[in-house]
């Protein structure tokens, strides 16, 4: 199921393959909700892109830099980096029917 | 944490001195004595288009140009190059102080379409960001423009509200100087409520029409722990940015000269105690239309010119090759005054602009030309411009600014209808050292001018109605004749002029024929005197004759009587003993 929604979603916008979903999580240290939000993130994934993701988590007050580029105000925020297009989502990931939609693995009821 | 201890020490001492930080915006310091409050957020808030972020851009410009001190500007609205764009068209180098990291330029993009809300977040990330932006440069200066840009992309209000509160706490935690720009509200001064956050300071832009003509104005709302004026101020943004009037100070301690200034009509000047203005007085020059009162103007810039002063002289109502012309034919020589950079025309439509901006460019030109005399012609144009009470207040300040530079200053001001010529200036005499009075008699078929010193602030001066010629010859002052039956101008005083010279010499020749009447009653009696004179002496020689022939008489007598005597001999000397006797017998008896 989950790669025959990259194959449409490949299919249907980008024409070069994309076989791994590149995912961001931008937290602020090691607070409840980054932590919550990571093991959400983690179950996700795990439930839904199994074997094609990479989460990569940034601490925002060891590289503030980084903030920038994002454009990251709220935290914990998840950018999905790949697939195009970019997506955000912020908050620590509990509503995983809200996150399945955000990252656009199920379409908007 | 450092900051933090600073801080708390001064909101438990209310009593000190708040310290301030300087905005460098012309007149925004003056009114709240000296600045912002340092190490507080500072709210501006106003509607659209009323120059939040040119405030606040400002604020962060003349804060890293002027007093030194970095800067980061947060934008959620505007990108950089659009910021930069649009303040470097207000003189404005901010690439340039990008450039030298004394501004550090943070966009903020938020588009509620790309942002998935799942649960828990607070705004670390914005923290973050800014912490991060403020300790790369060490920047004492934060704008945040505007951070209801949050409101419309995230949606969970409560969040943010949690969150702004934690914000505001932070910044003065951090002791920067922040300006916080917010839209403002229908019921409450911003949209969102964000005054009931930052307590401390809020300004409130404002962008009013008033028929037809747009002004600014800023209002101090709030300033905790200091005094500052409460009135609402106008300000502009002109060529270099924001500039709030007052310009200079509310205090009335400008420095006053002895100096005197010709009037550029000799009579005028000997109507002043001889010596025409002071310098760097006020002047007000009032009259119906037609009066000359440019004419007046335009001389008194001429000989200011021709002195060797700079004379910048404001129209409202000619175009500069107009007055030009038009001066010419009065023999007063604008056009070489022009050339030598001496006299500077500034023509422009009352209409142009709103009031402020008028004056706004006037502050600018003066200052740049330094002028020793200024011209305003006329000034009641700009007062058409805006509502009294505030025009009022606009040239108080115009003139406390030209008194404070030394500058000598006069204004035309055009009243209408005959009778209330000096009831409509009463707002602004006041202001006015000098006030001289141009006004029109009608009579005889024919319509006269007429000068007259009002008032005249420090010295003697004439109290005489002159009558005010045109000619091309130039300007003259006549002595006008005042009579039973009122002031006589123009021809009737032509006529009484001849009148009067008629009676002169009926007088003289009255004079004359009397003068000679009596010369010949004089010639008369002083030949009378001559034969009486003669008579008289014709008199004494007659009485001469008659006493030599008594005498010989006598002697002949007593010749004859010695001889007898002597023929006698004997009893002469008895004959003439008795005859004395007989004498003093008779006289006894």
């Amino acid at each position: 199921m989950k790669t025959k929604t990259v194959k449409r979603r490949l299919s249907g916008s980008s024409p070069r393959p994309v076989k791994l979903w590149q995912l961001r999580l931008y937290v602020a240290s090691q607070t409840p909700k980054s932590l919550a939000a990571f093991s959400n993130l983690k179950k996700i994934c795990e439930n839904h892109l199994k074997g094609c993701y990479r989460i990569e988590v940034i601490d925002l007050l060891k590289h503030p830099h980084l903030c920038k580029g994002d454009q990251i105000l709220a935290v914990p925020t998840l950018v999905r980096k790949l697939p195009q297009p970019v997506r955000k989502i912020i908050g620590d990931l509990s509503d995983t029917e809200r996150v399945l939609i955000g990252l656009d693995l199920r379409p908007a009821a | 944490m450092r900051n933090n201890g600073s801080n708390g020490a001064k909101s438990t001492f209310p009593a000190t001195y708040l310290p301030k930080c300087p905005t460098g915006i012309q007149g925004l310091d003056e009114i709240t004595g000296g600045g912002l409050p340092c190490g507080r957020p500072t709210l501006v808030c106003g509607g659209a288009g009323c120059g939040k972020t040119l405030f606040a851009a400002e604020f962060l410009v003349h804060g890293a140009m002027q007093f030194d001190d970095p800067g980061v500007f947060m934008a959620f609205e505007e990108t950089e190059a659009e910021l930069k764009a649009n303040v470097a068209s207000l003189g404005f180098d901010l690439a340039g102080l990008v450039r030298r990291k004394k501004i550090l330029f943070e966009h903020i993009h938020i588009e509620r379409s790309e942002i998935h809300e799942t649960g828990e977040y607070d705004l670390e990330g914005l923290f973050v960001r800014l912490n991060h932006a403020i300790d790369s440069i060490g920047a004492k200066r934060v704008v945040l423009d505007t951070l209801e840009a949050l409101f419309a992309g995230l949606p969970n209000e409560a969040i943010l509200r949690a969150e702004l509160r934690r914000l505001f706490r932070w910044l003065k935690d951090k002791g920067v100087t922040a300006v916080i720009t917010a839209e403002r509200g229908r019921e409450q001064l911003t949209r969102h409520g964000l005054e009931e956050y930052v307590s401390d300071c809020v300004i409130l832009l404002d962008h009013r029409v008033n028929d037809q003509i747009a002004t600014r104005h800023l209002r101090v709302v709030k300033y905790r722990g200091a005094l500052h004026g409460t009135n609402e101020f106008p300000f502009l943004i002109g060529d270099d940015g924001l500039s709030v009037l007052p310009i200079t100070s509310l205090g009335l301690n400008h420095k006053v000269s002895n100096g005197r200034i010709s009037t550029g009509i000799p009579r005028l000047d000997s109507m002043l105690s001889g010596r025409g203005f002071f310098r760097g007085s006020s002047i007000l020059l009032t009259g119906t239309p037609g009066t000359g009162k440019t004419s007046v103007a335009a001389s008194f810039a001429q000989s200011a010119a021709r002195r060797g002063d700079r004379v910048l002289f404001f129209s409202f109502e000619e175009s500069p090759d107009q007055i030009i012309r038009n001066m010419r034919s009065i023999k007063l020589q604008l056009e070489p005054l022009v050339r030598n950079g001496l006299l500077r025309f500034h023509a422009a439509r009352p209409t142009l602009c709103g009031l402020e901006m008028h004056l706004a460019t006037m502050f600018k030109e003066i200052v740049t030309f330094q002028p020793a005399v200024v011209i305003v012609d006329p000034i009641t144009s700009l007062l058409a411009v805006g509502a009294d009470y505030e025009t009022k207040g606009m040239v108080t300040r115009l003139i406390d600014f030209l008194k404070g530079s030394q500058v000598t200053s006069l204004f035309t001001s055009l009243t209408h209808g005959g009778h209330a010529l000096q009831q409509s200036e009463i707002a602004m005499s006041s202001l006015m050292d000098s006030w001289l009075l141009l006004q029109d008699f009608e009579g005889n078929g024919e319509r006269n001018r007429t000068l007259y010193v009002l008032k005249a602030r420090g010295m003697a001066h004439s109290n005489q109605i002159r009558e005010f010629l045109i000619s091309n010859r130039g300007i003259d002052l006549v002595d006008a004749y005042i009579g039973p039956s009122g002031v006589l101008t123009g021809a009737s005083r032509v006529a009484q002029a001849a009148r009067e010279k008629a009676e002169a010499l009926a007088s003289q020749q009255e004079a004359a024929r009397r003068k000679r009447e009596l010369e010949r009653k004089r010639a008369t009696l002083e030949r009378q005197i001559a034969g009486l004179r003669s008579e008289h002496e014709a008199g004494a020689d007659e009485l001469r004759r008659i006493d030599e022939q008594v005498e010989t008489r006598t002697r002949v007598l007593t010749a004859e009587r010695t001889k007898l005597g002597r023929l006698r001999q004997a009893d002469a000397r008895v004959a003439a003993s008795t005859q004395s006797s007989s004498k003093s017998k008779r006289r006894k008896a």
